[in-house]
């Protein structure tokens, strides 16, 4: 169908504007870049990485780094106590790294907004209830929970993931909740109510694209948390169990060698570091690309 | 079956009333104290009065989106002040709502095309999205506002043009009964001659009765057939438009009317004492 546009002056679209906004701080697109070849490389570990994460090489074990003396070209980052190659298994390990985001992060995001939106809605005492058994769950250092909750399912990566998608959950909920309680009273959440509008379709249809942004945002940042608290886990030995390729639990196996062989936690933790901070960075782009107030410079 | 379409007798709305997680809930503001009002089919009723004195709460009360507290609100011979909101949402067709700023009440997020079609549907006056998308462009041409409109989101509009798309939102559900809620206030007064006019052609046709809420009496003059005077949530008076208008019998009502301005300047318009009202009855 033939559509004339009658102003000259094409109207941006959301995504355009976005983008935009976006690629205005430095900062996001260098995290942005940053997580692609993250990505890149969880999806062709296979083709990038020179060897099989669990293969060992028990002639060459604390292998140095290829630049150094004594190391060898086909190990580009050494080897570590079992003569594994430490650059096949960090690129592998992104691949557990970013599996941990994602689940973590939609396991929260989904709970956590339909909690949220219920205790927005609803109010009165279901919201009372609501809220304040998350700020029992907030109540708890974040790390501390995650860990008691590993003990009773017993340490493996599910279970880690389940614990701190658990942990991170008040926050979704909060904020959900805070955007409902400012969208539903507008007269747009009115207009839906005299058309006719059930409460479930008032709340995801009507109201919840309103609230979108900051959770985007806060979706972003959970998600290198989830990363961080994963390795963390890890390292204390009730996340991924070894041989798994998992970045904290690399760093966990090799602490002891840490004044022998310093790549075999550098590498490691270099990676977690690097990830983390440009999702962190990717983030506040976001937040800034998404936010009206700061819009409008 | 009785020409009244809305019959509210002794509508009590109290705000900010809490019941407490503990049993002690604090008491409220009441805003409106026993208000009655009546609407008869085809019939444009005013509602003036000033900021605060309840008038959009009257209104919202009427469609059932406050809470009433006490009193009845009879539709069409049928008791629907304690109805449960599932049984309310047929009735929700008949009853529709103009607001005051398109700007908030048009889904932000939504296209003008999901905004129109979306309430077809939920009352299922739609058979298709051919038959929807064939309704809302008879509407739109109704509304002098061109087919692309449709691909519009609400910010891409002007105020005129949103005000335009509120009133198609509520006339596409070919109501008996529309709220108007100071739906001119915030147009510039070419503007509102038009969207006033549009609303009055399409009442007509459509043989609509109206609540028209408004602080601005020659607005009200303009359309209404009857005019309800409120302060401090009570009706202070209430009569057909001329009667009100040419011999006001409320001292209130007088200053409001005393309080249109004039096409002339009046020299002494400064140094005039400001009228004064003893305390209402």
């Amino acid at each position: 169908m033939a559509e004339a546009t009658n102003n000259a002056v094409k109207p941006q679209s959301a995504l355009g504007e976005f983008w935009y906004y976006f690629t205005r701080s430095k900062g996001a697109v260098i995290g942005l870049a940053v997580f692609v070849i993250v990505v890149l490389m969880a999806i062709f570990a296979p083709l990038i990485a020179p060897h099989l994460p669990n293969e060992q090489d028990r002639t060459l074990l604390l292998l140095p780094p290829s630049w150094m003396q004594g190391g060898n070209a086909s190990y580009l980052l050494g080897t570590d106590p079992v003569g594994r190659d430490i650059f096949s298994r960090l690129v592998y390990g992104a691949r557990f790294s970013l599996f941990i985001g994602v689940v973590v992060v939609s396991l929260s995001v989904v709970l956590g907004v339909v909690i949220g939106l219920v205790a927005g809605f609803a109010g009165g005492k279901t919201d009372i209830v609501i809220m304040r058994v998350m700020d029992i769950i907030l109540a708890f250092p974040s790390l501390l929970l995650a860990l008691v909750l590993v003990a009773i399912l017993g340490p493996s990566l599910m279970n880690a993931m389940m614990a701190i998608a658990l942990v991170n959950l008040p926050h979704f909920v909060r904020l959900t909740r805070a955007s409902v309680m400012t969208e539903k009273t507008k007269d747009y959440v009115v207009g839906s109510r005299v058309a006719g509008a059930r409460w479930p379709r008032l709340m995801f249809i009507t109201i919840l694209p309103n609230c979108l942004a900051p959770l985007i945002v806060q979706a972003t940042l959970a998600f290198s948390a989830a990363i961080l608290e994963a390795a963390a886990l890890g390292f204390l030995g009730m996340g991924a169990q070894p041989p798994t390729p998992e970045w904290g639990t690399m760093l966990a196996e090799a602490r002891e060698f840490i004044s022998r062989a310093w790549w075999v936690v550098t590498f490691p933790g270099l990676a977690i570091l690097i990830t983390v901070l440009a999702i962190n960075l990717m983030g506040d782009g976001l937040r800034d690309a998404l936010d009206p107030k700061l819009k409008r410079s | 079956m009785s020409d009244l379409l809305f019959e509210a007798k002794g509508v009590e709305v109290t705000y900010g009333m809490s019941k407490g997680l503990f049993g002690h809930g604090r008491p409220g503001v009441r805003v409106l104290h026993g208000v009655d009002l009546a609407i008869r089919r085809g019939e444009t009723v005013g509602i003036v009065g000033e900021s605060g004195s309840g008038k959009t709460t009257l209104g919202r009360a009427l469609l059932k989106l406050v809470p009433v507290s006490g009193g009845t609100i009879r539709f069409d011979g049928q008791d629907i002040t304690n109805l449960a909101p599932e049984a309310m949402r047929p009735l929700r067709r008949r009853m529709q709502m103009i607001f005051q700023d398109p700007m908030a009440s048009l889904n932000p997020r939504h296209s003008i095309r999901q905004i129109l079609t979306e309430p077809l549907f939920l009352h299922g006056l739609a058979t298709d999205r051919r038959d929807a998308e064939r309704q809302v462009r008879a509407i739109l041409d109704r509304v002098s506002l061109p087919p692309v409109t449709l691909e519009r989101a609400p910010h891409e509009l002007s105020g005129g043009q949103r005000q335009r798309i509120g009133i198609a939102r509520a006339v596409l559900m070919k109501p008996d009964f529309v709220l108007a809620d100071e739906i001119v206030s915030g147009l510039d007064v070419s503007t509102q001659a038009q969207v006033l006019n549009l609303l009055k052609a399409l009442s007509q046709e459509m043989g609509l009765s109206m609540a028209f809420i408004s602080h601005d009496l020659s607005v009200i003059r303009a359309v209404c057939d009857r005019v309800t005077v409120m302060r401090f949530g009570e009706v202070v008076e209430e009569g057909p438009c001329e009667t009100v208008f040419d011999a006001p019998q409320s001292p209130y009502t007088r200053l409001l009317l005393d309080a249109i301005p004039l096409p002339e300047i009046d020299d002494g318009w400064l140094t005039r004492p400001a009228p004064v009202l003893e305390t209402a009855a």
